[in-house]
């Protein structure tokens, strides 16, 4: 919750501002280790604009790899289950990036990071 | 006794072959320009007008005309170099046909070629009607008409930039530099020449180099309302209405898009030219990860090869425009002037 009402009419906007000194590196440090291809990714949208699961969901490959990298986990928890691994965006992906096995170790890192064993 | 002219071989006789003959020439260089085509123009015979400013490429053509027009420049047309090799003072150049040259040095100036956009079949060329290249284009406004392949008036065009560029998947890893501005440049030709018609961009990254593209960029929004959409096309289909329909995420809204166009342009990259891939393998010359030749040294060094008396010029380096292709020529010239004399 990013609005905190106190008793007194007054509202404190939290910042918005992505804190990249403050976020949580540790998934993307697991998904980089597990797919180091996941390094290449210049963000053009390929995997998205052919991705089933995108269509109808708001399931987004290019903006998950920016939110890990920036350590902007809390989105990712549910969109993540939301893909079928058909494998159409690495057929896409012009930085041969292992799209795949990002999601995969996304989701494992997500999983992960619940247990604390990251 | 005064001393016989040196003689100098140019492989290739594009923009940058045509400006080293006739820079060496001036010199006082006996020159023999080798050309496989049946004239010298190379890739820029096919262009109709060039960026920044829309100029016509004729004016360029001819000043190259008038360049190689000199006595002692010999031309020769229809013929490839297949290979060179250094041999005491000389360097000896093998010809199509079986015959051989000899030279006090060789400028090789062998060019791109144009990616084939077959490579890209997602794209769909040569599958859909309506789906062009970038030079296709060039040849619709030589011809004055740019129409769909059923005659008629296009009310939407897209240009899809990095067609065989920053792509594994055609192992073309390098950018080709000039496909962004070509694309500005032709939204705007096409907006002039069909004002009725929506043009639509879709880049990765808008990459205006040189003097004046950021400009026409600049004008392309303001003046010619070019719209641009920031994601890579990941595929072409032809719907029910006979219209083309592209699938891209519009990477700024986030969201998966798709849009009906009537006429797709594939702005097709660089490749290193076949001629000059066969040249090299022969010769034992290096190429780079970008599979053009690969200079001695990035910084000081990239009009010299590896073989003596061997120099490069142009685009058989890199990806390069006109105005760097003859930029570089001129100073491989004056690599080879320096060689000739210091030898």
């Amino acid at each position: 919750m990013s609005v905190q009402v106190n008793k007194f009419g007054f509202a404190i906007n939290l910042s918005r501002a992505i804190n990249y000194d403050t976020s949580d590196r540790k998934v993307r440090e697991y998904v980089t280790l597990r797919e180091p291809s996941f390094r290449l990714c210049f963000a053009c949208g390929g995997c998205t604009a052919t991705c089933t699961a995108g269509q109808h969901t708001s399931f987004n490959l290019r903006r998950m790899n920016t939110c890990i990298r920036r350590g902007e986990i809390e989105s990712l928890r549910e969109e993540v289950k939301r893909c079928m691994l058909c494998g159409k965006c690495l057929l896409v992906c012009p930085r041969g990036v292992n799209t795949r096995n990002v999601v995969a170790a996304a989701a494992d890192a997500i999983r992960k990071l619940d247990r604390n064993e990251l | 006794m005064k001393e016989p002219a040196k003689h100098v071989i140019v492989a290739g006789g594009g923009v940058a072959g045509m400006e080293a003959a006739g820079s060496l020439a001036e010199m006082g260089l006996r020159v023999t320009l080798i050309e496989k085509g049946d004239d010298p123009g190379g890739n820029l015979l096919k262009w109709h007008a060039l960026f920044p400013d829309r100029r016509p490429a004729e004016e360029v053509r001819k000043y190259l005309r008038r360049r190689i027009d000199q006595e002692n420049i010999n031309v020769i047309t229809r013929t490839s170099v297949e290979k060179i090799r250094h041999h005491g003072h000389e360097v000896i150049v093998s010809l199509s046909g079986g015959t051989e040259e000899k030279a006090d040095a060789v400028i090789i100036a062998t060019g791109f070629d144009i990616f084939d956009a077959h490579r890209k079949e997602e794209y769909g060329y040569g599958i859909y009607d309506n789906v062009i290249t970038s030079a296709d284009l060039e040849e619709m406004f030589n011809r004055e008409r740019v129409v769909k392949a059923d005659g008629s008036v296009p009310a939407r065009m897209g240009f899809i930039h990095c067609v065989g560029s920053r792509d594994e998947k055609v192992n073309n890893n390098h950018c080709s530099k000039v496909c962004c501005v070509t694309a500005v440049k032709q939204a705007i030709e096409v907006r002039k020449v069909i004002p009725s018609c929506e043009v639509f961009c879709f880049y990765m990254d808008m990459r205006m180099f040189g003097p004046y593209y950021e400009e026409l960029y600049r004008e392309s929004q303001e003046v010619h309302n070019i719209n641009f959409i920031r994601g890579k096309v990941s595929e072409a289909s032809v719907n029910i209405n006979n219209r083309l329909v592209v699938k891209v995420e519009d990477t700024l809204a986030g969201r998966p898009l798709k849009m009906e166009l009537d006429i797709m342009v594939l702005m097709v990259g660089m490749e290193m030219s076949e001629t000059g891939a066969h040249l090299a393998e022969a010769s034992g010359l290096k190429l780079g990860v970008n599979k053009f030749l690969y200079p001695a040294d990035h910084h000081f060094g990239t009009n010299r090869s590896s073989m003596k008396g061997v120099f490069y010029a142009g685009a058989c380096t890199a990806p390069m425009n006109i105005t760097d292709t003859i930029s570089h020529s001129r100073s491989a010239v004056a690599e080879t002037a320096r060689y000739l004399k210091i030898r």
